[in-house]
């Protein structure tokens, strides 16, 4: 599977992400980076342990790399965590509730980069 | 795509953003054109800024990250000084204008919102490179061009007026040592009158043209200029004439005659053989009527004369010269002026013996440094070479003391330490965050670093210092060490902020041992290795102060045959005895008793006990012990007791009690032990 196809797979928008990277070279390099990043484990955790400080910034950083990287599904799941917790100091169950999507959109990015040949 | 062979730009990108990803993907974008160096967080960021301030040359910031953010860290930035030398460009997901705007009020230069394409990024970052560097050079480049300007412009009139020397067959430094003179004179001039008004570009105007003072001798016949011997009265009068000669010359050059320093150098050429009462030539001025230029020039000319050998006299010294000029023996000059030259004369005398052609270019460097200071520049290239400079001395300084050697800061709060000290330490040179570092917690113990923290914090201005001893774990040894620190305060305010702190560690380990061994010896009896009776006085003291609930009981006892024993079988056996006991006291307390030797016969024992029957069983075997035989010498001690449960006394009371009973003892058969409080109290 190459970059574009890859891209249809995990919902994300090839086009943009070329005009702006230039390169499938460069793209598919930080696509790699994204499979391998922490942030989604230090995410979860985050709100298990109900740090909502730090899972807002996990979330923000997971967010601000979608959006680098034009990966559109995933990007609008974790935005929608990120403003969720913007500001927060307590839990909200409601949290729970959209970990699931950004869960189910992340689990699709990464099974969909790590079959990029 | 960027030419991956082309040349890097000098200067370093910092590149602070908490995602790996996005740092290496900025990272990735620039670094065929760019060094880049990557901070995760703000903490880190200032940390390295505060070190290779002077290698970057441009910050990309993110915003929102752990420890300190993006808005922090422009903060910093700002105290720091460093955002008036260094771009800063944030590039945030955060579009909203509230974020953008606080980010330009705090001095960032440009706002990149993510997702951020290459092209953006590289243009962004160039151009605004590009701008500071060229700022940069614009101003290194007005520094020097100032230099040289003012230093052709000296050479020019040098040249020019040696010539003037190279006829009248004068001294090659009379130009220079008129030209020093009249600087010095005018420059005290201005601290001791607001009379004339001289700005300090006026006096650098009149010491330059003071050069061409005697331009007009190159119309004056050679025959009579280099005349061995006296002139004769007409021959003078041709001479007198280059003053007006000296003008005329100048007047002739067809264009600029209203600069000032063709006015200036006019005025001097003229009048410079005016005399304040009117006695002077060409045009016989009197008083202020003679410019103050003329007036200074006259008296530096005057002086150099005598001072200078001529063919019709020898030299004078400078104290015959200032003499005869203040005796009014070469016309009468301005009494300002004569006072100046009073004030200075020391001054002068060591000045004109240094100057030279070298010293006055020194002189050049002065004026163009004073002028950039005042058209306000920035820092140029030299600052930044003698800094770097100094922090290479500090590295060859460090590398070859080894100490260890550190600096705090103050904000954001960190200690450096020297190249060497952290690799002895095992610590990463800079440490964040320090009161929870393992400096803190495995070097120090945790309570000796707050204190020395605290300490430092205790320091002032005027009082800077601290010196403390503490007991350091290095590499897994524990030894003394001095910590010396000394504060930073910023200075050019009359309110002074604390900035930092330099430091080192000094080992005294030896020296501390040594002094504890001393101090021990000083506190044991030399025979027995016993306390001796002050050192006992003093833990016993301590301990009754402390005792709470505790109980205690104090043995008196003495030998009632030492005597016997010296002489009987001399002082070797008598000494043997005495350590013989203070083994037999040792083995049957515990190290936290105090067992002592008061001088002669005479020993203590202070104890803990819990209850009195333990204790009375305790006694015994201490007892039945001391006094079993020595060889076949039989051992005697009579021994009192006295108790400290629930006791409020001194320990000379207790010691008191505990002799009584044992003088009861010693009174009534020898050998056997009492308790104060069962000794009859009648007697």
């Amino acid at each position: 599977m190459d970059v574009k196809q890859c891209y249809e797979k995990i919902g994300g928008n090839y086009d943009d992400v070329m005009s702006r990277l230039r390169t499938d070279e460069r793209i598919k390099k930080f696509l790699l980076k994204v499979a391998d990043d922490k942030s989604f484990e230090l995410l979860c955790s985050s709100l298990e342990t109900r740090n909502i400080e730090e899972a807002f910034r996990a979330a923000h950083t997971i967010k601000g790399v979608c959006l680098n990287l034009s990966i559109t599904r995933l990007y609008n799941s974790a935005s929608a965590l990120t403003e969720a917790l913007r500001g927060k100091t307590e839990f909200d169950p409601e949290f729970d509730r959209l970990l699931e999507r950004v869960r189910a959109d992340y689990e699709v990015t990464v099974a969909g980069i790590r079959e990029i040949v | 795509m960027a030419d991956k062979h082309k040349h890097k730009h000098q200067g370093k990108i910092l590149i602070v953003d908490d995602s790996e990803l996005n740092r290496s993907l900025l990272a990735d974008i620039l670094d065929a054109d760019f060094e880049t160096v990557e901070a995760e967080d703000g903490l880190q960021a200032c940390a390295y800024l505060q070190e290779h301030e002077l290698e970057v040359s441009l910050v990309l910031l993110d915003i929102v990250m752990p420890h300190m953010d993006g808005f922090e860290v422009l903060a910093m930035m700002n105290r720091k000084g460093w955002i008036k030398t260094m771009p800063v460009i944030m590039i945030s997901a955060e579009t909203g204008s509230s974020y953008i705007d606080r980010a330009y009020d705090l001095g960032a230069v440009d706002y990149i919102s993510r997702p951020f394409d290459e092209r953006t990024v590289l243009h962004r970052v160039n151009s605004n490179y590009m701008l500071s560097i060229k700022q940069k050079e614009m101003s290194d480049l007005f520094s020097s061009q100032v230099y040289e300007h003012e230093r052709d412009n000296r050479l020019m009139i040098q040249i020019l007026s040696h010539i003037v020397e190279f006829r009248n067959g004068e001294s090659g430094l009379h130009i220079l040592h008129v030209s020093t003179f009249t600087e010095m004179i005018l420059r005290h001039l201005l601290t001791i009158t607001d009379k004339y008004e001289l700005t300090p570009a006026q006096i650098g105007i009149i010491c330059n043209t003071s050069a061409l003072h005697d331009i007009g001798k190159m119309s004056i016949p050679e025959s009579i200029l280099n005349k061995p011997g006296k002139l004769t009265r007409e021959e003078f009068e041709i001479m007198k004439t280059h003053s007006v000669e000296g003008e005329k010359l100048l007047r002739a050059i067809p264009y600029h005659q209203n600069v000032k320093l063709l006015e200036t150098a006019c005025e001097i050429c003229r009048w410079h053989h005016e005399r304040y009462d009117g006695s002077g030539y060409p045009d016989g001025l009197k008083g202020d009527d003679i410019p103050i230029s003329a007036q200074v020039v006259a008296l530096a000319d005057v002086y150099d004369a005598l001072t200078s050998k001529r063919v019709y006299k020898p030299p004078f010294t400078h104290e015959q010269a200032v003499n005869m000029i203040m005796n009014g023996e070469c016309g009468v000059f301005n009494p300002l002026i004569l006072k100046c030259l009073d004030d200075i004369k020391d001054k002068l005398k060591h000045e004109l013996a240094v100057s030279s052609p070298a010293h006055d270019m020194e002189a050049v460097r002065e004026n163009v440094e004073h002028v950039l200071k005042t058209s306000g520049a920035g820092v140029s290239d030299r600052t930044i070479r003698l800094l770097e400079h100094e922090r290479m001395k500090n590295r060859f300084y460090e590398r070859l003391s080894h100490e260890v050697l550190f600096e705090y800061v103050a904000s954001p709060e960190m200690i450096v330490l020297s190249e060497w000290g952290a690799d002895f330490l095992g610590l990463p040179e800079k440490i964040l965050d320090p009161r929870s570092s393992k400096l803190a917690t495995d070097v120090f113990e945790k309570d000796d670093f707050d204190r020395l923290m605290s300490k430092m914090f205790d320091t002032t201005p005027e009082n800077p210092m601290v010196e403390e001893k503490y007991l350091l774990t290095l590499q897994g040894v524990k030894k003394w060490n001095k910590v010396i620190i000394q504060s930073i305060w910023s200075s050019d305010d009359e309110h002074p902020v604390f900035d930092g702190a330099l430091g080192k560690f000094v080992d005294v380990d030896d020296e501390t041992q040594e002094l504890q061994q001393l101090e021990e010896l000083a506190e044991h009896d030399a025979a027995t290795g016993l306390f001796n009776h002050h050192a006992a006085k003093r833990r016993i003291t301590k301990l009754l102060a402390e005792a709470g609930s505790k109980k205690y009981a104090l043995v008196f006892f003495d030998l009632d045959n030492l005597k016997k024993a010296n002489d009987n079988y001399g002082h070797l056996f008598g000494n043997e005895l005495l350590k013989a006991v203070a083994d037999r006291m040792k083995s049957n307390t515990r190290a936290t008793d105090v067992c002592a030797r008061m001088g002669g016969d005479e020993f203590i024992i202070f104890m803990e006990y819990r209850t009195e029957n333990g204790l009375s069983q305790l006694i015994k075997r201490i007892f039945t012990c001391l006094t079993q035989p020595l060889g076949d010498f039989p051992v005697s001690v009579s021994m009192g007791i006295a108790l400290a449960e629930n006791y409020r006394g001194t320990y000379d009371e207790l010691f008191h009690n505990a002799d009584t009973a044992a003088y009861y003892v010693k009174k009534n058969g020898k050998n056997t032990y009492k308790f104060y409080s069962d000794i009859p109290s009648a007697d």
